[in-house]
């Protein structure tokens, strides 16, 4: 309860922080919104060019859009400052969570929660729930539930990549933005159709490291798809697996990276 | 700013003229020996660069395969290749993403001492800028067009004029977007806190910018519009169109002269700004 009562404390913080400079936070509030809106732009341009892309249709292709922009929104709100770590590790003001008694992560991640991005969770979900609609999806009750879990599921998955390329800076401070090529690339990568991509670099992407399971499987399996690349049909219901999976090595890095660290020199 | 305690250059004082041409030169040098100090997250930045540009160029080139005519906004497949990972070596040497500097000093109050400097903060802080861009040129704009080079065929210019027509453009994008950049930052004298201003910069700039697609994919009078009326386009895709030859020799160069005008217009307006900001600025702090 008194823990609880502390991380209030910390979310009251921002919110009485963003209320402060107003006119900054409403800025910021609607340039979070537009970025959304581009994603989704950003594919759609493409199909001025031509009817399909990579054998997917524009609706098709929505669908993808919209699970993984709503997903990654999530994600985004409720862990991306995560990857504020760098900075507090290179300070050693780290330091000053590691001594309260509150957990590290929870603390790190409500010290600066964006309600700046509230309103893109909310739009990434009315883009996902627009491309369920202009899809004709033969609901089963298989798939009912895949549509709620699926985003979640992608929200868990963008959420471990967060954590993990955020730990990085335990052991490499000066890692700065390689993680974005996980982070936002890794919404890039799960925002088209996958078959778009070269063999070796989807290979990487979408299966060793998991991706194909935050969007384009999950809509396959959505719209009854086979898919063109060899998986089986139930292969985007395992996304829930696949994102726990992810969770629990994210635990495992950001618990190790925790224990290496040893604060700064001067 | 000189990290490592570096000899700081002294300035001369002969003539006004050969004075300040000195102070600048010296301000590039220590923006350029600034950044050279980070070297891993030069590596790091490098690695990112090349992964997007394999993200975006597999996508443009699927869009080219299934396009009649495999040319999408007019741009062959090679073309589009030369494109994305241009674009991604350029990206980091106009730097769109990441500087809040002046915005940060105007908030906490360090801005005071900029101000008591012989030099004006906008000069300043350009020849910085212009040190950071040449390290950023030497280092991060080469690895993914290497990287490119190797897994896509990329077009080769033809004319004579592309490469140093491209060199010229790239120069200039720079200026337009440090000052693009000076002015996003500068609301922070009326706002105190410019985050939200630089959030919907950095949004701005790398849509319409040219960065994530080739605006020539928009409808055409739309492009046109966000060329004349924006500073935007001048940041990236005119680079861009200037070395995959998008156009004949003569928009080609035009492109580039309105970049010429987008120069002059954003500098003046930030300095403009500068004068509108010195004379209403409370220093924070006590």
């Amino acid at each position: 309860m008194g823990e609880l009562r502390a991380y209030a404390a910390l979310a009251g913080a921002q919110a009485r922080s963003a209320a402060t400079y107003r006119w900054s936070f409403v800025t910021e509030m609607l340039a979070n919104m537009g970025g959304t809106v581009f994603d989704a732009l950003a594919v759609l341009v493409l199909f001025r060019a031509t009817p399909t892309v990579g054998g997917f249709s524009l609706r098709e292709a929505v669908l993808i859009v919209g699970l993984s922009s709503a997903g990654f929104a999530l994600a985004d709100f409720s862990v991306g400052n995560v990857d504020r770590l760098k900075t507090y590790v290179r300070a050693g003001t780290l330091d000053a969570v590691l001594v309260r008694p509150l957990a590290a992560l929870p603390q790190l991640l409500l010290m600066d929660i964006p309600l700046r991005k509230a309103l893109r969770v909310v739009l990434g979900f009315t883009l996902l729930g627009g491309a369920v609609v202009i899809n004709d999806v033969a609901w089963t009750p298989a798939r009912v539930l895949l549509v709620v879990l699926a985003p979640i599921a992608a929200a868990v998955f963008f959420s471990s990549i967060f954590v993990s390329s955020a730990s990085l800076a335990f052991w490499w401070v000066d890692s700065g933005e390689i993680g974005s090529a996980f982070t936002y690339g890794g919404r890039d990568f799960t925002a088209y159709p996958i078959t778009v991509f070269g063999d070796t670099f989807r290979g990487l992407f979408a299966y060793a490291l998991g991706f194909a399971f935050v969007a384009y499987q999950p809509a396959l399996a959505l719209l009854g798809r086979t898919d063109p690349l060899g998986l089986p049909p139930w292969s985007g219901f395992l996304s829930p697996l696949v994102a726990g999976v992810a969770a629990v090595l994210a635990a495992v890095v950001w618990r190790a990276g925790i224990r290496h660290y040893r604060s700064t020199g001067s | 700013m000189v990290p490592g305690g570096a000899s700081v250059p002294t300035i001369s004082r002969i003539g006004p003229f050969r004075g300040s041409t000195t102070t600048f030169g010296a301000l590039i040098g220590s923006g350029f020996r600034r950044y050279a100090t980070y070297r891993q997250a030069t590596i790091a930045g490098t690695f990112t660069n090349t992964v997007f540009g394999f993200l975006r160029c597999y996508v443009l080139l699927a869009v080219a395969a299934s396009t009649a005519g495999g040319q999408p906004g007019g741009y062959d497949a090679r073309q589009l290749a030369t494109y994305v990972w241009v674009g991604q070596g350029l990206l980091s040497v106009i730097g769109i993403w990441g500087w809040t500097e002046l915005a940060d000093r105007i908030r906490s109050g360090d801005i005071a001492a900029d101000l008591l400097r012989p030099v004006s903060p906008l000069v300043a802080y350009l020849a910085a800028d212009l040190g950071r861009a040449l390290y950023a040129m030497l280092t991060r704009f080469g690895p993914p067009l290497v990287a490119g080079a190797i897994f896509f065929p990329l077009h080769t210019p033809v004319r004579w004029q592309t490469v140093p027509l491209f060199a010229i453009s790239a120069v200039l994008a720079v200026t337009i977007c440090f000052g693009c950049r000076y002015l996003v930052n500068a609301t922070a004298y009326w706002l105190q806190d410019a985050r939200g201003p630089i959030t919907f910069w950095t949004l701005c700039s790398g849509v319409l910018g040219g960065l994530y697609f080739p605006l020539r994919l928009l409808p055409e009078e739309f492009t046109v519009a966000l060329w004349v009326a924006t500073p935007l386009p001048s940041l990236l895709q005119t680079p861009l169109d200037v070395i995959s030859e998008r156009d004949g020799p003569a928009l080609q160069a035009g492109l580039v002269a309105l970049q010429v005008v987008w120069a002059v217009v954003t500098l003046g307006l930030a300095a403009w700004v500068q004068r509108r900001a010195e004379r209403r600025l409370v220093v924070q702090g006590g």
